[in-house]
Parts: C-alpha cells; sequence; structure tokens
C-alpha cells in the first residue's frame, strides 16, 4: 500500500504544482492589477461598432452532427493506423475484427445519409 | 478458441446483427412505415432467444478470456430482460402508433439496450461491465427524447443523459481506483486479491464508488433523482421499458460485481447496500404519497421496490440472492400488467395521468378496476398476492443473515407504501365520478393487463416455478 502510493508521487507534486501555479497566477491578477472600469473598457469591443446582438446566439443543430461524425471517422483512422502498420503479422481474427467494426461503422454512416441528416439546405 | 467464444455468446450476436439489419431495412425498405413490423420481428426475436437460452443448459462457460460468462445467473436474468423487453415492445405498440411516434428507430434503439442488458449480466470483467452499461444506458438516452417536440421528453431525454454521464463517471473512477490497487480488470482476479488479508483502503473506495455508480443505474436513493422526471417526461411505453428490464439488468450486474468480485468482503458492500435499501424503501414509500400524477407515483414505487431487492442482496447470502430474483422477476410482471393499464388511461383519445382519472373507474368498466386492484395489492405486498411472496422471501433471507433491524424497517417502509397504492384502489371503487376515464382498451394491453392480474392471483400456488429456478441461478453465483 505504502509503496504504491509512494509510485503515484510524482503526480501529487504535479498536481499540487499544478494548481498552486495556476491559484497564484489567478489571484495575481486579483491582487496586483490595476483596476479602474468605466462602462467604455467594460462593455463588449466588437470591430469598433456598438455590439449588435447577445453574442449567445443559437447554431443549427447540424453542426454538431457534422463535428460527430468527424470524430467518429477521426477515431476510425486513429485505429486503422496501428493495425495498418501490424498488417503483416495479423491474425485472421484480427483482420475480421477490424471489418466488422468498419462494417459497423459504414452501417450508421449509410442511415445518416438514408435519413437526410447531412443534406445542407 | 473464437468461434468457441462467439458460440458462448452466441444470443447477444445474433441480437446485434439482427439490429444492424433492422436500422438498415427501415432506412431502405420504407422508413417509418415499416416500424410496426420490425417492432413484432423484434418482439418475436425477443421471445425466441428467451425461449433459447431456457432451453440450453449449458452449465457455466467462460468466453473472450473471462471477460464473457454464461451461467444460469445470467441465463435467469437474461430470459426475464427479454421477456419484459417483448411484452413492453408489443402493449406499447398501439400508444405509439395513435401518437404518431412510432419510429422505426424505436425496436432498433430497444434492441441494442437488451443487447447491453445481457451483455451487463454476462460480465465477467470491470471493461465488459462498462461496455455493457454505456450500450444499454445510451439506447436508453435516445428513446427518453422519442417525442422529440415536446418539452417534456427532451427534458427527460437530457437530464437522464446528464445523470447518466455523471453516473457513468463515478462508476469508472471507481473501477480505475480497484484497477489501480487490484492490479486486474478481471472479477476473478479481484476476487483472488481480496482473500489476503482485510482489504486495503483503495480497493475499498473503488468498491463504493463502483456501487455509487450502479445504484444511479438502479435509481437507489441517494441517487434516485433523476427517477420522476424521466419517467414523467418520457413517452407511457418508453416509462414502462424504464421500470422493467434495465432495473434487472442493473440489479443483476449489481449482485454479480459484489459476488463475483468482492465475494470475500460481503461485511463491507453488506453495510452500503444495507443502507441504499434502507434509504431507497423510506423515500420510496414518503415520497410517493404525495404524487397526483400515475408516472411519477410509479417512479416512487419503482424506487421503494429496488429498495426491497436491495436488501436481498444486502443479505449477502446465497438465500438473499435467490430472494433477490424472486422479487425482480415478480416486480417485472407486476410492472408491466400496470403499465399496461397506465398506457390505457385516456380521456376523449387523449392520454391522461392525473390519478384522479381514475375516480369511479369500477362502475365504467368493472374488469379493468378489478385487475389494477389485484396489481395494486401486489404492489403493496397484500398476503393473498404474489407480491407479497416477493417481499416474504427478501425479508426472510434478511432475516435469515442477521439483518433483523433491516428487515423490520423494511416492515415499517411496506405499511408506509401501502397507503398510496390503496388509495389507488379508493379511488377506483369509491371515488366520486368526475370526467373518468374512456371505457375502451386496446385488446393487447388488455391481454397484458389481465394476464399479469391472473398471474398475481394464481402464481401463489408455486410461483411458476420460479422459485426453484432463482435458486439454481443464486447458485453459481455465490461461492
Amino acid at each position: 500500500m505504502q509503496e504504491m502510493l509512494g509510485a503515484y508521487l510524482p503526480i501529487l507534486i504535479f498536481l499540487g504544482l499544478a494548481i498552486g501555479l495556476g491559484m497564484l497566477l489567478i489571484l495575481a491578477a486579483v491582487v496586483l492589477a490595476v483596476r479602474n472600469p468605466d462602462p467604455e473598457k467594460v462593455s463588449a469591443y466588437e470591430c469598433g461598432f456598438n455590439a449588435f446582438d447577445d453574442a449567445r446566439m443559437k447554431f443549427d443543430v447540424r453542426f454538431y452532427l457534422v463535428s460527430i461524425l468527424f470524430i467518429i471517422f477521426d477515431l476510425e483512422v486513429a485505429f486503422l493506423f496501428p493495425w495498418a502498420v501490424a498488417f503483416g503479422e495479423m491474425s485472421m481474427v484480427g483482420f475480421w475484427s477490424m471489418m466488422v467494426f468498419l462494417a459497423v461503422l459504414t452501417v450508421g454512416f449509410a442511415y445518416e445519409w438514408k435519413k437526410g441528416a447531412l443534406e445542407w439546405q | 478458441m473464437i468461434t468457441a467464444d462467439i458460440a458462448t455468446a452466441l444470443p447477444e450476436v445474433v441480437l446485434a446483427g439482427f439490429a444492424i439489419a433492422g436500422l438498415m431495412y427501415g432506412a431502405f425498405g420504407g422508413q417509418d412505415r415499416v416500424a410496426g413490423r420490425l417492432l413484432w420481428a423484434t418482439a418475436g426475436l425477443f421471445v425466441a432467444l428467451a425461449v433459447w437460452l431456457g432451453l440450453i443448459d449449458s452449465g457455466r462457460q467462460i468466453a473472450f478470456g473471462g471477460m464473457y460468462i454464461d451461467d444460469a445467473f445470467a441465463r435467469f436474468a437474461k430470459i426475464t430482460i427479454l421477456l419484459s423487453a417483448a411484452a413492453v415492445l408489443v402493449m406499447g405498440q398501439p400508444y405509439l402508433q395513435r401518437r404518431d411516434l412510432m419510429r422505426f428507430e424505436y425496436p432498433v434503439l430497444i434492441t441494442l439496450s437488451v443487447i447491453g442488458m445481457m451483455m451487463m449480466v454476462s460480465a465477467g470483467d470491470l471493461m465488459a461491465l462498462y461496455m455493457g452499461l454505456e450500450l444499454q444506458s445510451l439506447a436508453l438516452y435516445v428513446i427518453a427524447a422519442l417525442r422529440r417536440d415536446s418539452a417534456k421528453s427532451t427534458e427527460a431525454g437530457l437530464k437522464y443523459f446528464v445523470l447518466g454521464a455523471l453516473s457513468s463517471g463515478i462508476l469508472l473512477y471507481g473501477a480505475s481506483l480497484t484497477y489501480g490497487f487490484a492490479g486486474t480488470t478481471l472479477f476473478s482476479g479481484i476476487l483472488a486479491g481480496v482473500t489476503e488479508g482485510p482489504m486495503p483502503l483503495g480497493l475499498l473506495f473503488g468498491l463504493v464508488f463502483l456501487i455509487a455508480g450502479l445504484a444511479f443505474k438502479v435509481s437507489a436513493v441517494p441517487f434516485h433523482m433523476w427517477t420522476p422526471d424521466v419517467y414523467e417526461g418520457s413517452p407511457t411505453p418508453v416509462t414502462a421499458f424504464f421500470a422493467t428490464a434495465p432495473k434487472v439488468a442493473a440489479m443483476a450486474l449489481l449482485a454479480r460485481l459484489v459476488h463475483d468480485a468482492f465475494g470475500h468482503a460481503a461485511g463491507d458492500w453488506g453495510q452500503v447496500i444495507g443502507l441504499l435499501a434502507v434509504a431507497s424503501m423510506f423515500v420510496g414509500a414518503i415520497a410517493a404519497i404525495g404524487q397526483r400524477d400515475i408516472k411519477r407515483l410509479m417512479a416512487y414505487s419503482s424506487i421503494a421496490h429496488m429498495g426491497f431487492a436491495l436488501l436481498g442482496l444486502a443479505a449477502g447470502t446465497e438465500a438473499g440472492v435467490q430472494a433477490m430474483l424472486i422479487y425482480m422477476a415478480i416486480y417485472v410482471t407486476m410492472n408491466i400488467g400496470t403499465f399496461a393499464f397506465i398506457l390505457s388511461m385516456e380521456r376523449d383519445g387523449r392520454p391522461v395521468s392525473d390519478i384522479a382519472a381514475l375516480n369511479g373507474l369500477a362502475k365504467i368498466d368493472p374488469m379493468r378496476a378489478l385487475a389494477l386492484l389485484v396489481l395494486m395489492f401486489s404492489l403493496a405486498g397484500v398476503p393473498p398476492m404474489v407480491g407479497f411472496f416477493g417481499k416474504f422471501y427478501v425479508l426472510q433471507a434478511a432475516v435469515d443473515a442477521g439483518l433483523t433491524w433491516l428487515a423490520l424497517a423494511g416492515v415499517v417502509a411496506s405499511v408506509i407504501g401501502a397507503f398510496y397504492y390503496l388509495r389507488i384502489v379508493y379511488f377506483l371503487y369509491f371515488g366520486e365520478e368526475g370526467a373518468g376515464l374512456d371505457a375502451t382498451m386496446p385488446a393487447v394491453q388488455w391481454g397484458f393487463l389481465m394476464a399479469s392480474a391472473v398471474a398475481m392471483l394464481v402464481g401463489v400456488v408455486n410461483l411458476f416455478g420460479i422459485e426453484t429456478l432463482a435458486a439454481v441461478a443464486a447458485q453459481t453465483l455465490v461461492h
């Protein structure tokens, strides 16, 4: 138990350092910085104009869909890469596992396409 | 090697193949027009798989290097899950059809969550456990928000998702602690590590976090806060599903985890589960009294029932696991009947969920009122009904394990809880006639309501033999 915890000591030190340093920098801004606010200074800056509207606007949910799709295929490549590198020494199980994985992803993609989730108008 | 593994997990493989084929059939074969056909096919496959699992007697088999365990315990839970999922699919169909919610994704998502549940009850490894749990949960988050244009349904989905993600995080934290201290994620490996001397503190923390994560899934107090909102907001067929199969799966998973991985530390997790059990029974019984919406009421009722099932588990004995399995099987049967009734609660063709709508139903439709009376008595645990025997087994297991005070608390909580079940009966028979309910009910729902009510009465003879089946299942789990 003791040895085991000892092995994690560097992480504890790192955590302490990260939190301590972070706090220090944030608090330094509070303590040291000169603050002299006026309405012009604290209002939102938009290229010299007055702000047109609220910064919190609604995004089309399709952006989200596309980004999810990107992540899925990004991960697929991340899986494929080591698989391709080790292709020479691979067993049939390894080969077919990846084929099943790709097939499942393709099915999902075909579904999304057919449902019209990728049409943009 | 791999072919033997796949042969062991064949029911799941078949179901996964069906889910993919069903999705493609739905997408390319006519979208929502084929939803009804797909739903019936799914229900048929569930029943066929349940029969198959009931007929094979393969003893205890291990696949994928210990990650997947097929034993009598897993088969008992899987059959319960498959049959209840099939029942919920079929009886929800008229409701979905009428509300224009019949999407072909619905049976596919149910299938995926059932695969997840089957994986959960067969998990022999923390990673297999997590994989099953997530597959189940992700599918459930989506179907909770099935009615996309309703604010309540989307709220239910989002709430369920956020709290489910939180519970998954807690569970994963516990799993990582357990792995860190045990050096393995295999249940058998963790079990071997625990035998030597007292349990290391880190492992204890891991165990507690794992139990807390799973307590979210079975909606045990104090991790129950999502249940009423999600039950109320989801479309009623989905609520019926939430109240049945996932509860069985999560409870079976909890039993497997504590017995297979921490079987030697029964004293440690027994206290934690005992606390969850007492808190759930009381909060479920007391908080339900103020509810006017029958779906919220059923949410609190399910919390209280989970408390009783946990009570059996807290005993930490073979009899306790047996009692838990019997309890869950009875609970699921009662809930299917009750939800068949709730699905049929309509006034002028529009669904209502206010319990005041039940006023005077006995005069409009005596058969339905009588069936609901039997189910309410059974849920309350009134002696001649089967529900009483579920409670009886659990309490007996707790007393035999020396947990008399827990059993006493259970009795007190069940007396408190009886109030709101009996109030529904009062409304049915002595309530002032108000707007009332429509006297019509789709034949499928009527069939399930009556079958469930009759089962509550006839089951008294021998509980349909589940007692021996549960005993065999418990025997394989508890070492």
